[in-house]
């Protein structure tokens, strides 16, 4: 058989796997979008907890960020897949189903990217929530706002602005972090390239190709990230 | 939870701490040198270096560490004779030398990053005094400059040190029995993930606390000028006799 070149492997004719291999990109940015937005809500749960005034909140949230910062992601990854379907298999016994019931791939990769990322997110809010003005919070106070709308109006928006290179870095972090999910079998750009890798025995090719992939989703979102962080500064006055 | 079976999982996963250990030290110290070459080729001010140097950094940085070790591992297997004949093979078929491969290559371009922030971060003040002294070239280097990057960098390179102990964890995906390789082991052999996970993370976070009290006790030792200086006790003399 005549080897195939480079451009048909991985093009998108009867024998190239272009569409597998987009179709796969596709998978990895919506579970490390699903992870990332998971990881905000975190987050910012685990912020506010670590600048709460109360003792047992403060320790929840520094052990929280400590602990999850200093254990492997793929030991976290491994917990939500077999304890994920362990924990379900028991109410499922429950429920008179036996067996093992496997919890949706796609779900366990999206919360254990929320969990971790959560943890590296809540430093980011906070650190952005410091720079905030005392004054304008006491100023919101003083007008009557109660908390949440506080929240809404006048702590949000604000953190978000200060938190937004914090939060590119957090997501090229989830990005990269998605490839792991690919050791529970969900079909991301990782798992595909290794299926296509293992079926042609083309591996090189199959690896360069996805590591391309993941450099092009790199790089288009440090662009997007940069136009916000623009965007976001484009009412307040620099010095210099 | 059942503690024997803790106690159980807690022997055998700490027989997996040695090569934990071994795999982020050797990366880590290879990468050191790797960073700091790439370090100076960015400061060069030679167009060529510094564009190998900033490409490097931007492909390392930019695609995940488990892309690069399948692509050493698993993706040079595909020039297998080119190799055999070059006779590096007994090195690319050992999953060991790969993952030391990957994970140097992947500090390499993190931790210049840190070298020049570093290096640049040395204040032109410091240098000119130097110079005005008389020094130059590797006696500036080894005397002024290298010391204070050292102890600006310290801190980012303690966090990169950590992310590497974390790193070390994708080697178990190329059959690497580590922390995180046995530990896989024992969660689909028992299908316990909680406790198994509980000890893992346990082993992880002691060995990080540990490495994180070096690096402050390192930190602490370079920089004495900070400290407090010994008070010196005043001597009660009979001003008046």
């Amino acid at each position: 058989m005549q080897q195939l070149s480079y451009f048909e492997l991985i093009g998108f004719g009867p024998k190239g796997w272009g569409l597998a291999l987009l179709v796969a990109t596709g998978m990895t940015l919506a579970v490390a979008l699903c992870g990332f937005l998971a990881g905000a809500v975190v987050g910012t749960l685990v912020a506010w907890a670590k600048l709460s005034r109360s003792m047992i909140a403060r320790t929840f949230g520094d052990g929280y960020t400590t602990i999850l910062r200093g254990i492997p992601d793929l030991l976290v990854i491994y917990l939500f897949y077999f304890g994920g379907s362990a924990a379900l298999g028991a109410i499922g016994s429950l429920f008179g189903a036996d067996g093992f019931i496997g919890v949706p791939a796609f779900v366990t990769g999206a919360l254990a990217i929320g969990i971790v990322s959560g943890a590296y997110q809540a430093e980011v809010f906070r650190g952005a929530y410091q720079i905030l003005n005392r004054g304008e919070l006491e100023a919101a106070r003083s007008v009557g706002m109660h908390r949440w709308l506080i929240f809404r109006r006048i702590i949000a928006p604000q953190v978000l602005r200060y938190a937004i290179p914090g939060l590119g870095n957090t997501w090229q972090l989830v990005l990269k972090e998605s490839a792991l999910i690919s050791v529970t079998g969900l079909v991301e750009l990782l798992r595909q390239s290794h299926i296509a890798a293992g079926s042609t025995r083309r591996p090189f090719d199959f690896y360069i190709t996805a590591a391309i992939l993941y450099l092009v989703i790199t790089w288009v979102s440090t662009y997007l990230f940069q136009r916000a962080e623009t965007y976001s500064l484009r009412g307040i006055r620099r010095a210099s | 939870m059942d503690l024997d079976f803790m106690w159980e999982t807690l022997l055998q996963l700490l027989s997996g701490v040695p090569l934990t250990l071994n795999l982020a030290f050797t990366s880590v110290a290879f990468g050191a040198v790797l960073a700091m070459i790439l370090a100076l080729m960015r400061m060069s001010r030679v167009g060529i270096l510094e564009a190998i140097a900033k490409a490097y950094v931007f492909v390392f940085r930019g695609t995940p560490l488990l892309v690069q070790i399948f692509l050493i591992y698993y993706g040079l297997g595909q020039f297998r004779p080119i190799l055999q004949e070059w006779g590096l093979w007994a090195f690319f078929r050992e999953p060991y030398w790969c993952a030391i491969l990957a994970l140097t290559l992947n500090t390499g371009a993190y931790a210049s990053e840190i070298i020049r922030g570093g290096l640049q971060s040395v204040p032109n003040q410091q240098v000119e005094a130097a110079k005005a002294c008389g020094m130059s070239g590797f006696l500036l280097f080894r005397r002024i400059v290298f010391p204070i990057a050292v102890r600006q960098a310290l801190p980012a390179y303690g966090s990169e040190i950590i992310l590497m102990v974390k790193a070390t964890s994708l080697a178990s995906i190329i059959t690497m029995m580590e922390v995180t390789g046995l530990a896989a082991k024992l969660i689909s052999q028992t299908f316990r993930a909680v406790e198994v996970f509980v000890v893992g993370g346990l082993i992880y976070l002691i060995l990080n606390f540990a490495i994180t009290r070096i690096i402050m006790a390192f930190e602490w030792w370079l920089s004495p000028h900070l400290r407090r200086p010994p008070a010196i006790e005043p001597r009660l003399e009979a001003a008046h006799v």
